[in-house]
């Protein structure tokens, strides 16, 4: 064979290859920004109770999110499982999400689903403050986060910019406390010196290893940390209830308008908020649960009192990210 | 030379066009898509977007990177080509081996390794009581590329001074030139198109890395491309970005092709460089030791003990999807690398042999393919594919065809560089002595680049192994690759069960190169009257 037939032939062969899979049994596509590692156990666990096959695309959820706003009307999935309520957002923005049926949506906690039923959360993800618990008396932290801004912690706050669930809370601030005074805040955290990260575990190993005392992450990592190792000297706190600092963001799931009538893809949304699948939450990935009285051994802390502490916040509203980024620019912080 | 090569090509017509015409349709593609998506963008907002001091200071900090890496790279890799080559020491395979490896290593998993040795929690605190101050910043940034893109150099040089011609060092010689006027006058001058085909890939790379620079938190001109698109979900100004970067890339072209322009380093003797006897590394011999510590312990001993220390921790962890995530990877890699060198080597040819033809432009295009930034192009193949060939969305066969054609850089320097380390004369004679066109290539022309072909194959193999922004978005649904497995672990800090993913590909790629450089060593040198019989 030639040099240059070769690579024709050898296309061609690939792709008669890939083009060779017919499904014989139910199966829905699933594009999850949810890891892998976190969720397959139940996944599989959702297979063998009701024999449908999940078909699973795992990636980062902002890319998937941009993927499907790419593939709009022709995209293979059902269902777009995401980190982050943003993410869902955007997609709900394009038009492409289906709304749930009531039966579903009225089973979350109030606020923990989009407006209109267009996606459910199916776990929560708290802004938490953490600091050192060699270096900071836990009897002298701040109740509120805009308070972080005191003299008294300059220069030892870390936070992570550039990390989604941060602009998150910071799309959640503005839309409680006003556009100009998050710009304050903002640029007074700035001024006093807040370290930057990349993300919430750099946060939580720059305060073990004494780059700064305090920092405000979300809520399950430490749990990881300190199921490595116990001593680890990092400990988190919520702020006072209902302030802005304790935004609880979820992972929430949403049906694409691509997908048609799918009561396979609706039952795995229903199967994802049982009381089994929201203990797995809270006691294999430390996520609060979203649906009501759930008991659970969990070791998350205040696990029963989100729905008292978080502020009040629609997370639909935060979808409206531009402004967050402009605002993050402004200020030098992007 | 060149003016022969044009007089006396040996393969001309379609088996150049048709993979040219190829990769110019992988490439122009996603082109299209970044200026239909710049088109949207609401120049208003765009002014304040691009014009802004921030741009400024993202690409000084770029160029700034590109130059560091770009000068430690050279530092490590040009000696190490050296002793692979040229050292009488022994084990030298065992050194071409030892500056493929970093390769293979995921720059985000090098940047986490560094940062977990470093540091008061990090390892060499804990198991050696020495503190090292946590690396970030732009030190950071630099040691964490630097270890795993010297290999790009270092392959290209290596292949270089394998297909050297003695004999002209030898002429050289016996005209009265002393050793370090060999070296300056007549060794060095022919590899430079393998150190800029080298450095070249080095700095794209730096130019397009996300994964370090976030983790070392030093930002670049692609971390703002990558925010935008996850922060704002934004297609629109990410393409704008993307748009700038490339045009930095095809300044960076145009300098390379004005250095290389009248750069001719085929051998005058047969077409079969005699290869160089073994030589002794001279009085500074005894330096070479340390030297491969360093680069041995910070490259490779370093990266592999975290890895086999998080992977003891996590044993017990099992980790089921093993088997299907190594024939995922293989399954992808292979193919890549064959197809990549496929289309590479006329491509190769073009540039080196028709220096008048409008084919030779391919090869500078083929580096913009490398350039966009892959979430981009990914967004562009998805946009194509479903508009054209909805049949081929989420199939491995255009999986593969997207990273060849992403690949291709890589491929190109060392096939280019060895076509160019050739004399047209055995071309020409093969076909003198009546072998069809096709026959005297294959016959007289492929097994004396043999060793260029060995280096595009490893360098494509390796960043395949190791492909990430590609695979997440453009694979079959459900595939599992060893490089998904290690992003998706290590993001939710389960580095225990991250960690031996992360050494299978080491291990495969340890494997595929080895076996590479078995038959490198083991070629049938082509006598020089081999076409004749």
């Amino acid at each position: 064979m030639s040099t240059s037939r070769l690579p024709i032939a050898l296309v061609l062969f690939l792709l008669t290859l890939s083009a060779c899979s017919a499904p014989e049994t139910t199966s829905i596509t699933l594009y999850s920004g949810r890891a892998q590692s976190l969720v397959e156990p139940l996944l599989e666990r959702f297979q063998e109770e009701t024999g449908i096959v999940v078909d699973v695309r795992y990636g980062d959820t902002a890319q998937l999110a941009v993927a499907l706003l790419e593939e709009g009307s022709q995209s293979p999935a059902d269902l777009f499982w995401a980190q982050d309520a943003g993410a869902l957002g955007a997609v709900q923005a394009a038009g492409l999400l289906s709304p749930l049926a009531d039966s579903i949506r009225m089973r979350v906690l109030d606020g923990f689903a989009a407006t209109n039923g267009e996606w459910v959360a199916t776990s929560g993800r708290a802004r938490v403050l953490a600091y050192s618990s060699e270096r900071v008396d836990p009897l002298a932290l701040p109740s509120s986060i805009l308070d972080l801004t005191n003299e008294a912690y300059s220069g030892r706050v870390g936070w992570a910019p550039t990390n989604g669930s941060f602009q998150a809370a910071i799309t959640a601030m503005r839309h409680a406390i006003g556009e100009n005074e998050t710009r304050a805040w903002l640029e007074a955290m700035v001024a006093s010196g807040a370290v930057s990260y990349g993300n919430n575990r750099a946060i939580l190993e720059a305060i073990a290893n004494d780059e700064i005392d305090l920092g405000i992450p979300n809520h399950y990592y430490l749990y990881r940390y300190k199921a490595d190792n116990a001593a680890y000297p990092v400990e988190q706190t919520f702020f006072e209830p209902g302030d802005i600092g304790n935004l609880i963001n979820v992972a929430g799931i949403g049906q694409l308008v691509s997908s048609g009538e799918s009561p396979a893809a609706e039952r795995l949304v229903s199967f994802l908020l049982t009381p089994s699948s929201q203990a797995y939450f809270a006691n294999e990935t430390f996520e609060y649960p979203v649906v009501p009285g759930v008991a659970t051994s969990t070791v998350i802390a205040d696990f029963d009192r989100i729905g008292n502490l978080k502020p009040d916040v629609a997370l639909d509203s935060m979808r409206d990210l531009e402004a967050t980024l402009n605002l993050l620019r402004d200020v030098g912080l992007l | 030379m060149g003016s022969a090569g044009i007089r006396y090509r040996l393969v001309r017509g379609w088996p150049i066009w048709v993979p040219g015409l190829i990769v110019v349709a992988g490439i122009a593609i996603p082109l299209v898509y970044l200026f239909i998506r710049a088109v949207d963008a609401d120049f208003t907002e765009l002014a304040g977007l691009l014009v802004r001091p921030r741009n400024l200071v993202l690409l000084g900090n770029t160029l700034m990177l590109a130059v560091g890496v770009l000068a430690t790279s050279t530092l490590v890799a040009f000696p190490l080509a050296w002793l692979a080559t040229r050292g009488n020491m022994h084990g030298r395979r065992f050194i071409t081996l030892l500056g493929v490896l970093p390769l293979s290593i995921p720059g985000y998993v090098m940047a986490y390794v560094l940062l977990a040795a470093t540091g008061r929690f990090g390892a060499s605190a804990l198991l050696l009581g020495i503190e090292i101050p946590r690396l970030s910043g732009y030190t950071g940034a630099l040691i964490a590329l630097s270890t795993y893109t010297f290999p790009y150099l270092f392959l290209n040089l290596r292949s270089a001074l394998t297909g050297l011609d003695v004999s002209l060092e030898e002429s050289a010689r016996s005209l009265g030139l002393s050793g370090r006027d060999v070296f300056l006058r007549v060794i060095l001058p022919q590899l430079k198109p393998a150190y800029w085909a080298g450095s070249l890939l080095i700095v794209l790379h730096v130019l397009g890395d996300f994964g370090v620079v976030s983790l070392m938190r030093f930002e670049t001109f692609s971390y703002a491309i990558y925010l935008q698109y996850a922060g704002a979900f934004d297609r629109l100004y990410a393409a704008w970005l993307a748009i700038m970067l490339l045009l930095l890339t095809g300044s960076m072209l145009l300098v390379e092709a004005r250095v290389l322009r009248n750069t001719h380093v085929a051998g005058r003797g047969p077409g079969s460089a005699r290869t160089r006897p073994a030589k002794t590394t001279g009085g500074w011999g005894w330096l070479a030791w340390p030297f491969l510590g360093v680069v041995a312990g910070v490259s490779v001993v370093l990266p592999l003990t975290t890895l086999g220390f998080w992977a003891m921790r996590g044993l017990s962890n099992a980790t089921p999807a093993l088997l299907e995530s190594v024939a995922g990877s293989l399954s992808a890699s292979l193919p890549t690398a064959l197809l990549t060198v496929v289309l590479a080597i006329p491509i190769a040819y073009a540039s080196v042999r028709m220096p008048r033809s409008p084919l030779r432009v391919l090869e500078r295009f083929a580096y913009m393919g490398y350039a966009i930034p892959p979430l981009a192009l990914a967004l562009a193949v998805i946009f194509a594919s479903l508009a054209l060939f909805p049949a081929l969305y989420q199939t491995l066969g255009l999986l593969v065809f997207v990273c060849a054609i992403h690949f291709l850089a890589e491929a190109l320097g060392p096939i280019r560089s060895a076509f160019m380390q050739t004399n047209p004369a055995v071309e020409e004679s093969a076909r003198v002595l009546g072998r069809t066109p096709l026959r005297a290539f294959m016959e007289a022309v492929l097994p004396v680049v043999r060793p260029g072909i060995v280096a595009s194959l490893a360098f494509v193999f390796l960043s395949m192994m190791k492909e990430l922004p590609l695979t997440f978005l453009l694979s079959p649904v459900g595939f599992r690759t060893l490089a998904l497995n290690v992003w998706s672990h290590t993001n939710e800090a389960l580095y225990a069960q991250a960690a031996p993913h992360a050494l299978l590909i080491v291990l495969f790629s340890a494997i595929f190169v080895g076996l590479l450089l078995r038959r490198e060593s083991r070629r049938p040198l082509p006598h020089p009257t081999a076409p004749v019989t």
